[in-house]
Parts: C-alpha cells; structure tokens; sequence
C-alpha cells in the first residue's frame, strides 16, 4: 500500500510536470491579454511531430530534437501570432474562441494528412528506458529525466520573470495593462516574446510527452481540456498557480486511474469543480 | 411613448421572416435524399437556439450543454425501451429531466463568472459523460442504449426516408422558436440582455439578477432536453456521445459561427456547418477538419460576430 502510494504519487507528479510545460505559456498570455488562444495544443503537438520526424526521419538523437521542438513550435507561435491573432486582441471572447478552434481543426488535419492518424512514438536513448530501483520500488528513468528538466524549466522562468528587466514588464502587463502602457512600456513586444516563449515551451511539452502519452492529430483537442483545467484552477498569470495545479491534477488523475479505475476520469473533474468552487478565481489567481 | 413602440416594431414579423420558414418545408421536394440530414440541422438548430437563451442573451458562456442535451436524449430513450414509445411523452419526460438537471445546477452557476464559469460547465458536463460512462447497466455505457424502440406519431410510422422525422423535428424546432423569440421580446428578456451588459447594475434598477439567470438555464436546459429527445425519437439510438465534449463544443462553434445573441444565429449556424460537413467529408471523408477550420478562420475574418452579426453590420454600413 505505502510503495504503491509512492508510485503513485512519482507518477502523477511526473505527469504534472507535463501538463505543466502544456499550460504554463497559456496562462501567462491569457493572463496578459485575455487572448483565448484554444489553439496553444496546437503548438504543443508541432513540438511533438518535430520531434518524431527529426528522431525517426532524419536520425537525430532524442535530446537533440528537443530543443529543435521548442525552436519550431516558438518560431511558428510568432508567425501565427504576427498573422492572425494579433488582429484579434480588441474582438470579443466568442470571435477569439472561433478562430482558435478553427486554427486547431485545420492543425488537426493538416497533421492526418502528413503523419496519417496513427499514434507516432519517438526513440528514446537506452539510458532513458527501464528503470530505477530504490527501496523496493522502481521509478521509470524517463519520468525521473521528465521532472528533473520540467523542474529545471520551473526554475529558469521563475528566475526570468522575478529577476530581468523583461519578466518585470510581463508582471507589470499581466496586473495591470493599460497601466503598463502609460508607463512606455512595450506590451505588444512583451506579450509576442512571451507567446512565444509559451508556444516554444509547449512544443517541448508536446515532445517529452510522446513517451508518456503518445502522439496523435488529435492531441490538440484531447489535451485542450486538461490545459485549460489547469490554466483556471491555477489562476491566469501565475506560474506558481499553474505548477499548483498541475501537480495536484497529475497525482489526482494517477490516483483516479490507480486506485479507482472504474471511475474513469471522473475523479480529476470533480477536483476541478471543488477546486473552483471553493477558489473562482484560481489557487494563485488575484481577479 | 415611443420607446414602447420601438420595442413591439422589434417584435413584429418580418417578411423575410415568413419567407424563411416557408423554405424550410423545400426539403420535401427539393431534396427528398437528404431528408435525414435536414432534420438533423433542425434538432441541432434547437439546440443551438437553447444555447443562445443563456449564452447569447443571458451572457452565461457554457462548454457543457450536451449535459442537458444527452439526458435529454437518454431518458427519452430509457422510457421508449422500458415503458412506452409513444415520441410526445418521451419529449415531456426528456424536457422535464433536463429541466430539473438545469434548475439544480443553475445554482452552481450563477454564481460565478468568466473563465471559471465555462470550466463549471465543462467540468459539470464532463462529469455526468464520466458516469453515464461508467453506468452501463442502465445506458449501455460506450456501447450505447440499444433496443429503442419508437412508437407512431399521430398513426404515422417514423420511415426510412426520414420524412416523418423532418416533419416531427421543424414542427418542434418551429414551436420552440416561437417560445424562445417571445421570451426574447418580453420583459424578462430585456432583462436578461441588461445582466449580460452589467451584472452589478442591473440589480440596482430592481432585477434580481441571479433569479432570471436561473429561470433563463433552467428554459435553456429544457430546450436542449427536448432537442436531445428528438435526436433519440428520429435516430432509434443514443450513444455516449449525445453527452460528450465534442458535442458541447461543436454547438458553441455553430452558435457563434451563426452569430450569438441573435434569433436566427443558432439555427442559420447549423445550416451552415452541416452542410458544409457534409459536403467536405464527401469529397474527402477524412480531412473535412481542414475545410470547416478554414471556413471558422475566414468567418472570424470577415464577417465578425458570426455570419449574421457580420452581415448585419455589413448592411447598416453605408447609411
């Protein structure tokens, strides 16, 4: 029962992690704009077939894809940024969500038509497969590697956005944005660094997650959901809230499936509805 | 008094109006093979039109309808099977169970707002999915309810050309419109468009905010009941998927693709996207994705505030 309860809980927490690199960039720029980007997913699984051509296709090594995931999904976070959704920052909530869902649907088929709908995987290196045994316990080596680089991650923008002049102008955008323009302060260039940066870093969460829950064109409207329970149980803009969340979303899905796997997924809705219920705003969130 | 007669002017008849209802019955003659596809716009339509009671009136963003749409269509199914198969009574019990779904729940939701508020009902809706899902011995679970069986409506027999169903769905959609577009036009309806515009303000001139919004959901929720038990009346089946994601998802995106807040926006949205649908996946069954996208992007593009909002605004232009 206790082992159990450890696996659980490394399990869960490592699959946090994961949906934590999935929001993180969603939350911010939500938090910034209030753009509803539905399409994030969309640069997440960019990320993810980046990395299944390059390993597969051209032979590269997995780590080395992965940058290459973020790269991609970043520089194409700026295209679509720069193209259409930057006409869109004064239109309505309804009119936002369209064209994102439309951006997902065409994303969706564009990747049928050139990955086939069938589930993708990616070669790991064998350090990275079988697992570590401590105690009596086994943790796969891959979820160890999974949250040694989304921690990693954690640290490096907590440092940017606490400690660079670049991460005071987000803070001071996402509290308050109007303000922040009258103090010159560049916010259209802010928010397309940090869309970016948010697309590029769920182009890497989309590549790491191949592993764990394999990759299919569909990934952009099944993950949809776990992104946007995260980014509002945490609360927009808050990276601290988004970590938050995702742990306790992770180890309560693990758990859900662990211990009561007859009720589906039921058990990681209903800790959103209580979660919400008991904090609207979100666990970190401020309005 | 002149405000008084801005407001019957709104409510009056168009004769575009007229001239839209008459070419619903087209169908009949005109495409006699797609009889089928057009009583599924008309219970889509219904659907849509319920969705926009609370969203484009009221202001109350749902991403779980189907909620209120698949127990709609489950109880329908359950009585058909269990006990009767007589389609009005099934439409009575489906309207009720939705309804009373909707009343409990509208507590819930009233009281919050913005992103938490379409988590609320996806995560609502999401769960009722999760435990029709899991009570398989009562819907069949994934395999869906089987063995439904469908009685006469007034002697007749609900045939395989679907005629019987098309005329059963617009006569449905057509009595639901003429309640949702009075209800628009009353009092309350206003009422319910001043809570959209100012939550804090409305209370203040003397509407209890919270009441309406409840009565809107708890009207909302019937309609989309209804719709449900239509879908499971015409089709003999109900799947899991009356109650999934995808469903409440789609209705949004048809609802604002036709225009939010607007009496024909739903129904003018599940024209459009059905047959669009339709037509792309038979040209090409499997990336009909891509084509619909395209037509959402461009939609957005051009026409904002959906296709007749666009539109609309598009004619009052050069005045």
């Amino acid at each position: 029962m206790l082992s159990s309860l450890a696996g659980v809980l490394f399990d869960g927490f490592a699959y946090g992690m994961l949906l934590f690199l999935l929001s993180v960039g969603l939350s911010v720029t939500l938090g910034m704009m209030n753009f509803v980007n539905l399409a994030h997913c969309s640069f997440a699984m960019v990320g993810g077939y980046t990395t299944v051509s390059l390993v597969n296709k051209l032979g590269w090594p997995f780590l080395a894809s992965l940058p290459a995931a973020f790269v991609t999904a970043a520089a194409l976070s700026i295209v679509f940024e720069r193209a259409l959704f930057r006409r869109l920052y004064k239109a309505t909530d309804l009119d936002q969500c369209l064209l994102t869902i439309g951006v997902v649907f065409i994303s969706i088929a564009a990747f049928a038509w050139f990955y086939t709908t069938e589930q993708q995987s990616a070669r790991v290196p064998a350090w990275l497969q079988g697992s570590l045994q401590v105690g009596g316990m086994s943790f796969a080596n891959y979820r160890i590697f999974l949250i040694v680089v989304s921690l990693a991650i954690t640290g490096l923008l907590i440092l940017l956005l606490e400690r660079t002049r670049f991460g005071a102008q987000v803070r001071a955008a996402v509290d308050n944005q109007r303000m922040a323009r009258g103090l010159g302060i560049d916010v259209d260039r802010a928010f397309m660094i940090t869309f970016a940066l948010g697309g590029g870093l769920a182009g890497l969460g989309g590549a790491l997650s191949i592993q764990v829950v394999g990759l299919d064109p569909t990934f952009a409207l099944t993950y949809l959901v776990y992104v946007l329970i995260v980014v509002s149980v945490g609360g927009l803009g808050s990276i601290g809230g988004s970590f938050a969340a995702a742990v306790v979303l992770g180890i309560s899905d693990m758990a859900g499936k662990y211990y009561f796997p007859w009720l589906g997924a039921f058990l990681i809705y209903l800790v959103m509805v209580g979660l919400l219920m008991w904090r609207p705003v979100g666990l970190f969130g401020k309005r | 008094m002149a405000s008084v007669e801005y407001f019957r002017r709104q409510s009056r008849w168009r004769p575009l109006e007229t001239a839209f209802w008459l070419c619903t019955l087209l169908p009949f003659v005109v495409t006699p093979n797609y009889l089928s596809l057009a009583s599924q716009i008309a219970i889509t339509a219904l659907f849509a039109l319920s969705l926009d009671l609370i969203l484009g009136y009221a202001g109350i963003v749902s991403l779980g309808h189907a909620a209120f749409f698949g127990v709609g269509a489950y109880t329908a199914g359950l009585l058909a099977k269990h006990y009767l198969g007589e389609p009005l009574a099934g439409l009575v019990a489906g309207a009720a169970a939705a309804g009373l779904l909707g009343y409990a729940t509208s507590h819930i939701i009233v009281r919050f707002r913005h992103l938490t508020l379409i988590m609320l009902t996806l995560g609502l809706g999401l769960l009722l999915h999760e435990a029709a899902n899991s009570a398989s011995p009562l819907t069949g679970g994934a395999d869906g309810l089987q063995g439904v069986k469908v009685g006469t409506l007034f002697g007749f027999r609900f045939d395989m050309f679907g005629r019987t169903a098309y005329a059963y769905s617009l006569a449905v959609l057509f009595i639901c419109f003429l309640a949702a577009r009075r209800i628009i036009h009353s009092p309350f309806g206003l009422a319910l468009r001043g809570i959209r515009e100012n939550p804090t303000r409305m209370p203040a001139v003397g509407a209890p905010s919270r009441a309406h919004l409840r009565k809107a959901y708890t009207i909302a929720a019937v309609m989309a009941g209804i719709a449900g038990a239509l879908l499971t009346h015409t089709t003999s089946t109900v799947s899991l998927e009356v109650l999934s994601f995808g469903r409440s998802a789609d209705v949004l995106v048809i609802l604002i693709l036709g225009g939010a807040g607007r009496l024909y926006g739903g129904i003018v949205g599940a024209i459009i996207y059905l047959v669009a649908r339709d037509q792309f996946s038979g040209i090409n069954p499997q990336y009909w994705y891509f084509w619909i996208g395209l037509l959402l992007v461009a939609v957005v593009m051009f026409l904002p505030n959906g296709i007749l909002g666009g539109l609309s605004a598009r004619h009052k232009k050069p005045e």
